[in-house]
């Protein structure tokens, strides 16, 4: 198929274009960082007439030492747990003063899964035109890796070291698409930054819609997680090809798409490249018996959103991003 | 114009004439009727205005402080536990200098739990950054409220107008309410200026380092400080409008050669003052009520207490361990007055305990006995409590 060289000169024009991205470089993020990259992704999709609530926490941290900011975007910052809450406030607002500005809450999974949580269910059922993005690292990464209810079975933060009698968290985590899609919203994802177009296809949708929208993005934290900031598209591409962070679209509540796994892998390829699941790799019965519990977790996310791929597809978990394999990319 | 209404009736009737464009609001006894009477009107069609009923008081105060930083004006009220819910927003809320007025239906602090009134609620969020303004009557809430608008907003400090719970909310009186032109004269559209704004984006709520939070809290206090001259203003510019004549920061009655004093807040200055005019054998009395409490105007006390040989302060709360927290304040501020007055201390009517008017008479007669009461809790009676083990 070949473009007429009108077309070819439009489309080097667009891509040509400075793109807008609400969070410019210079922060203070680590070297890796997935919530940073996660964040750019979400204000270049989402354009320049939002505003954000952000909650407490590294985001915010690492983007506003006062007098410097990052942001080119209205942007407020208040308290750790009422972000959904804020935004809420932000959209009333804006509707009473006939303006058609879009909001965004936006907070890690501390805030979101643990001590936001109310004001994001207060949120949602209350129908506010708010899209609420999570930016998942699975710990309390900001005040030093402590485990949240999102930290994955298993694994290892300071509050939930391994040792003689434990390995790791003793509990599983919280499965909050789930929960935040059980408020019967319009739209509730989640998303990976290890796949940039999925996720501005996702805020582009989320921001189309009249009402209450989820997006859940995993972003990989190599000081929390123990890897290489240099792998952390690599460790979170894994995440999804392994099924333990499946990429799900859910419409009031019913499951309506996923991406595909065109090639599943096992577990161990994702838990290897972090030290927090080190202690698992022991020679140990106890270490080998988290690894069965974690692959068998894996397994059941498969089967549950049906998530093995049956051939090569552009949007599966091979394609979608990676134009040089022959994968399609959305935006 | 004159209506006989329920203290939060006409409140309610109060905020609708000052044009909120957001409320947000969680029940709490004693403040419910406020805000069921605020929806109704929105119900109605009276007031125009985004009514977000939310799923606790911690998101009250957060919806409104992101409607403000939206660029709305809000109203949010609340009690006791509520303010204690709030109680990390509304330090936030200050520190982000977000203008707003709430209305605190003062009311006691569990546990024990009790639903009526006191003012302890208040005044464990005196250090939060919010001007604290108390009312004595009704029509003083009313009043109140409006002024509460226009010193926010110049100042760009959040009010919190005190109105205790029951003894005010609950009361059927005749009042005056202000008309619609009234109002809009007196307060203009709100415009804030620091507004989110993707034509101009600003960040709000940034980390601040210690090389500069030091210079955050004092501009703060500052501020706080100088709010004293627009609350002063409000009430001088709501006269005019109105005709009605407020005391801005310290309410005198009786200024005559009294040589004993009481100060107090809220609607306890009516009790005393009925007392006063029933019980004539007492010696000659000056009535205070302290209707700013933050920020604290000492030197308007100063100057309310000259020619005062003992003043008793009475409040409706206390800090254990400690006593009387105006009283404490009040004592700190005469420390620097020549020949002040004694300084006799009392919490009084804790969690709804009624204050009768013969406390009046016995408040002298102690005076009389005493020297000086460092603090006291009045009527207070040990004896129904089991005995300490």
């Amino acid at each position: 198929m070949g473009d007429s060289p009108d077309q070819m000169n439009y489309r080097h024009l667009r891509h040509a274009q400075p793109r807008f991205s609400g969070l410019e470089s210079g922060h203070r993020a680590c070297q890796g960082c997935g919530e940073a990259l996660g964040a750019r992704l979400v204000t270049e999709a989402a354009g320049p007439d939002v505003v954000y609530a952000n909650a407490t926490g590294c985001l915010e941290v690492f983007t506003t030492a006062w007098p410097d900011s990052s942001w080119r975007v209205p942007w407020i910052h208040s308290l750790f747990e009422n972000a959904p809450a804020v935004a809420a406030g932000m959209e009333a607002a804006l509707k009473a003063r006939g303006k058609a500005t879009r909001v965004i809450s936006m907070g890690g999974d501390g805030s979101t899964f643990d001590i936001g949580f109310q004001a994001l269910s207060g949120m949602l059922e209350r129908g506010h035109n708010v899209l609420h993005v999570c930016f998942d690292n699975e710990a309390y990464m900001n005040t030093g890796v402590q485990r949240s209810s999102s930290t994955p079975h298993a694994a290892a933060t300071t509050t939930s070291p391994s040792g003689k009698e434990r390995m790791g968290k003793r509990h599983l985590k919280k499965d909050i698409v789930s929960i935040v899609a059980a408020h019967h919203i319009p739209y509730a994802a989640t998303s990976s930054v290890a796949y940039p177009s999925d996720i501005r296809k996702k805020v582009r949708r989320a921001l189309a819609i009249d009402g209450p929208t989820f997006l859940h993005i995993h972003t990989p934290c190599p000081l929390g997680w123990g890897h290489d900031g240099a792998l952390s598209i690599e460790v979170a591409r894994l995440a999804v090809q392994t099924g333990l962070f499946p990429i799900i679209e859910l419409e009031r509540g019913r499951l309506a798409g996923s991406m595909p796994i065109r090639t599943v892998r096992p577990v161990t390829d994702y838990l290897q490249l972090q030290t927090r699941f080190r202690h698992l790799f022991a020679d140990d019965d106890r270490a080998r018996e988290e690894l069965e519990h974690l692959q068998a977790l894996a397994d059941h996310n498969i089967e549950i959103y049906n998530l093995r791929g049956t051939q090569a597809d552009s949007r599966d978990s091979e394609g979608a991003d990676t134009v040089r394999r022959g994968g399609m990319r959305w935006a | 114009m004159q209506y006989a209404l329920e203290g939060s009736q006409a409140l309610a009737r109060t905020v609708a004439l000052c044009r909120p464009q957001v409320i947000a609001a969680y029940p709490i006894t004693p403040q419910t009727h406020i805000v069921e009477n605020l929806s109704k009107l929105v119900a109605d069609g009276v007031l125009d205005c985004e009514l977000v009923s939310v799923e606790s008081e911690f998101s009250a105060a957060s919806v409104v402080l992101g409607a403000v930083a939206a660029g709305a004006r809000a109203y949010t009220a609340s009690s006791s536990q509520g303010i204690l819910l709030m109680c990390e927003v509304l330090f936030n809320i200050a520190g982000l200098r977000l203008p707003m007025v709430m209305t605190c239906a003062n009311r006691a602090v569990s546990g024990p739990l009790s639903i009526w009134n006191d003012q302890q609620d208040s005044m464990a969020v005196r250090d939060a950054g919010w001007i604290q303004l108390y009312c004595t009557s009704n029509q003083d809430a009313v009043d109140t409220t409006i002024q509460a608008y226009h010193i926010s907003e110049q100042t760009e400090l959040p009010v919190m107008v005190c109105v205790d719970g029951f003894t005010l909310t609950h009361t059927l009186e005749v009042l005056d309410i202000p008309d619609q032109q009234q109002v809009d004269r007196y307060l203009p559209p709100f415009n804030f200026e620091r507004r989110l704004d993707p034509a101009s984006p600003i960040s709000i709520g940034t980390l601040v380092a210690p090389d500069y939070f030091t210079e955050a809290r004092g501009d703060h206090h500052r501020a706080m400080n100088n709010a004293q001259q627009a609350i002063v203003a409000a009430a001088a510019g709501w006269e005019d409008v109105c005709g009605r004549r407020q005391n801005p920061l310290i309410c005198i009655h009786d200024m005559t050669d009294a040589r004993i004093g009481i100060l107090t807040l809220g609607s306890i200055a009516g009790t005393l003052a009925d007392a006063r005019d029933r019980y004539q054998n007492v010696p000659a009395t000056r009535l205070m009520a302290l209707r700013t409490f933050r920020p604290f105007p000492a030197e308007a006390i100063r100057q309310a207490c000259a020619g005062l040989t003992d003043l008793v302060v009475l409040e409706r709360a206390l800090s254990p361990g400690s006593g009387g927290i105006v009283g404490t304040e009040i004592r700190a501020a005469l420390s620097e007055m020549q020949n002040a007055p004694r300084v006799h201390n009392f919490s009084v009517g804790l969690g709804g305990r009624d204050v009768p008017l013969d406390i009046y008479p016995r408040i002298h007669e102690a005076v009389r006995a005493g020297s000086g009461i460092p603090f006291d809790i009045i009527d207070l009676e040990p004896d129904k409590l089991p005995a300490a083990v």
